[in-house]
């Protein structure tokens, strides 16, 4: 009897050995991956000797393919990335490009992906990523991309893209991403007809934009569209911004501002307010609904990105009589950014690939070929106006002699994690309307995902 | 001898499932457990020690409040909703009316739709707009004259999650109701037809005999949709997106483990959510276990 016991548990440990080898040949590529990981922090800490490891590579700069990994997968975006492609494919026709990209919002589900595939060591080439903080807080801290000074030095990029753009994607002087466009956050859209019908003015500062909504909610129009959680985050970094001004609103991001102060007070009553003059069914409306309504004279003003021009001009609406733009109240002069750039990956599988795709990632020629496409302007400030439609030639005015400040909701300013603190506090917020709990929170967001001590 | 056979080929074709159960299952969830314990933030990991910190974290964090609220209130109403509406279209059609076939169908294939599918189309169907862009039923009730119906559905302060749950209920009812239907046929007719010889009246027939008799189905209903709505996500993601009055612990989880990299945190979430659908669940498997061995 326990012979046969014997006997059979040998049987199935040996199935069992069987089984799992079978699994893991199609793996065979995992082993070398899970090496990177411990060469990385090395790395990080001397950047420049990592040349060192890419050495071998140099040394054959023809062949080879670059994985580049975005969450391009439809509208202009993508025909966007494919122009930028052509480009690729004729300056470097030996590398294979291969585009990894994952569907999904803003990106959510990609990133999802990129975790996973960075935990498991097996990184892509390069990858998209929102500029500044939301790249820098989450891959420079893990060690998983490269800085890349020398390639702003070696392609003059330092020389064509605005000076302060620079240290809002750089940490401690190392500049770490490629942006290939530039969005601008803090604008608001209005629609004309319904302003010159209750007579009143574009507004410039935050009291007369008040007034103006007063004067609209008692003519009976729907002051300001708003849509979804997000779109009010994106409202809340605007009014921050038109309140305190753009030094004391950079001061927020790297701890010189004091989120208990009495001025983010007045900030966060101002957007409390400015809440009160929104559509009721604000939750329950993407941006695009938002932006809908003031094109339908259902609202009279939407603070949204200048993505929202490209979805007018998809309607077949005409700038300046449809709908007209001008910065977010208290923020003239000054150019809130939001920016999809690229990174090098440490331990990328082909450095030099990745290498010459970032090259095209910050030419002339790639950002022409991608941002007409997109809806964008380029970050550099030398592209050719006459590529560009009438509202994005009046941003690219404004990128290169403005002041430029990031973003909140959409990556430059926070890293993940404070983000989505703040965003947790925005939803408790909307839905209780308290602003001292709200400040409170955003002081211990600061604290424990921010710089502040 | 043949028995010893027997066994050895037993243990032989099921090892490879309980190895890949107990990798996939046990050992992740051990880890979780360990992450949980951690003070992982952000993308490397990290396992130093952290105690039940993140345990506590939640208990005091105020968002977790509005999840545990929201999913009492779904729970209650969704398992609730179900059993009632699946409890009385059973019976209907228990009547031996005609076309029984064709209507036991029509009412089972909400079941056959993903929740995404159902989401869409809910969210259509429950918009909350006011004025002249009123659609969905609201138009409907509108037009019909209904005008007290009219409602800010799931954007309602505090209560908007139970809107969520009629899409769940119109969903799932049909399902309870294929649990009862088979319980009603499994009931012998003499019971009936003796109680009816007793003068008892149709209502006293069902309250006093065919309930009870049902209490089985009851409890496997109330096992099976009360998991489910535990771990419901991808309903409310469809309707209203992630926003905090319609949070639930399993949309915190995904946000603060992917947008936010608390890993940690995440953890934590997801062994409360394996907790509390272990509590609902493992007494129903020894019940049934038990029952199945005595007969």
């Amino acid at each position: 009897m326990t012979k046969k016991m014997w006997y059979s548990l040998m049987a199935t440990l040996m199935i069992t050995v069987l089984v799992l080898s079978a699994c893991t040949t199609p793996a065979t590529e995992a082993p070398p991956m899970t090496e990177p990981p411990e060469t990385e922090a090395p790395m990080t800490e001397a950047p420049t000797e990592a040349a060192g490891t890419e050495a071998p590579m140099t040394e054959a700069p023809t062949g080879g393919q670059v994985e580049v990994f975005s969450w391009w997968t439809g509208g202009g975006e993508a025909a966007g990335l494919e122009a930028m492609m052509g480009v690729f494919a004729e300056q470097y026709p030996d590398v294979e490009f291969v585009n990894a990209a994952v569907a999904g919002g803003a990106g959510t589900n990609a990133r999802a992906v990129l975790a996973t595939r960075l935990q498991a060591g097996d990184p892509p080439d390069s990858w998209q990523g929102h500029a500044g903080q939301e790249l820098i807080g989450t891959y420079v801290a893990g060690g998983q991309i490269e800085p890349l000074n020398d390639l702003y030095e070696s392609e003059g990029w330092i020389d064509v893209m605005p000076e302060t753009l620079i240290p809002l994607i750089s940490q401690d002087g190392n500049i770490y991403s490629v942006p290939v466009n530039i969005h601008r956050a803090n604008v608001l859209w209005y629609n004309p007809a319904v302003l010159e019908a209750n007579g009143v003015e574009v507004p410039a500062s935050i009291d007369e934009w008040f007034t103006a909504m007063d004067t609209l909610q008692a003519a009976g129009v729907t002051p300001l569209a708003l849509g979804e959680q997000w779109t009010k985050m994106h409202l809340m970094e605007t009014v921050l911004l038109g309140t305190l001004g753009a030094d004391a609103y950079n001061g927020l991001w790297d701890g010189t501002t004091d989120w208990g102060s009495a001025e983010v007070k007045t900030g966060l009553d101002n957007f409390a307010k400015a809440l009160t003059y929104a559509n009721s069914d604000s939750s329950s409306l993407s941006w695009q609904d938002a932006a809908q309504l003031v094109i339908n004279g259902d609202a009279a003003f939407n603070v949204m990105g200048d993505w929202a021009e490209g979805y007018f001009r998809e309607l077949g609406k005409a700038p300046n009589t449809d709908y007209g733009w001008a910065p977010t109240p208290g923020s003239d002069g000054v150019f809130q950014f939001l920016s999809d750039s690229f990174v090098l990956a440490v331990g990328a599988p082909d450095a030099e690939a990745a290498t010459a795709w970032l090259k095209i990632a910050g030419s002339k020629e790639g950002q022409e070929a991608f941002n007409p496409v997109k809806g964008s302007i380029c970050a550099r400030t030398d592209c050719d106006a006459s590529l560009f439609g009438e509202y994005l030639q009046s941003a690219m005015d404004d990128w290169s002699t403005d002041v430029v400040v990031g973003s909140l909701a959409h990556g430059v300013v926070a890293n993940d994690s404070w983000k989505t603190e703040i965003d947790t506090a925005l939803g408790l917020f909307v839905a209780d309307s308290n602003v001292e709990n709200f400040q409170a929170a955003l002081v211990a967001a600061c604290t424990s995902s921010g710089p502040c001590k | 001898m043949s028995r010893d056979k027997d066994r050895f080929l037993n243990i032989l074709l099921i090892s490879p499932s309980i190895l890949a159960v107990l990798i996939f299952v046990y050992v992740f969830i051990g880890w979780s457990v360990r992450v949980s314990l951690s003070k992982w933030k952000g993308l490397t990991a990290d396992y130093t020690w952290n105690g039940i910190n993140n345990y506590l974290e939640l208990f005091k964090d105020p968002r977790f409040h509005v999840d545990i609220r929201n999913t009492v209130i779904f729970t209650g109403v969704f398992v609730f909703g179900s059993i009632i509406l699946g409890f009385i279209l059973a019976v209907m059609l228990d009547q031996g009316l005609k076309g029984e076939g064709f209507f036991r169908s029509l009412f089972l294939f909400p079941m056959a739709i993903s929740y995404i599918v159902t989401g869409v189309v809910w969210r259509w169907l429950m918009n909350p707009a006011a004025g002249s862009r009123t659609s969905g039923f609201n138009l409907l009730f509108t037009n019909v004259g209904l005008d007290s119906l009219v409602n800010q559905w799931h954007t309602t302060p505090t209560w908007g999650i139970a809107a969520i749950a009629l899409a769940a209920i119109w969903q799932m009812s049909g399902y309870t109701m294929a649990l009862y239907l088979a319980g009603l046929r499994a009931i012998p007719l003499e019971l009936k037809e003796a109680a009816r010889i007793d003068g008892a009246s149709e209502f006293q027939i069902y309250r006093r005999i065919m309930l009870p008799l049902l209490s089985p189905v009851t409890l496997s209903a109330l096992i099976i949709l009360g998991h489910m709505s535990l771990k419901v996500f991808d309903l409310i993601i469809a309707i209203a997106g992630k926003q905090l009055p319609l949070d639930v612990p399993a949309i915190y989880m995904w946000q603060v483990t992917f947008d936010g990299l608390f890993y940690g945190k995440g953890a934590a979430i997801g062994i409360l959510l394996l907790i509390s659908v272990a509590v609902l669940i493992i007494p129903y498997i020894r019940y049934t276990l038990k029952t199945e061995a005595q007969s």
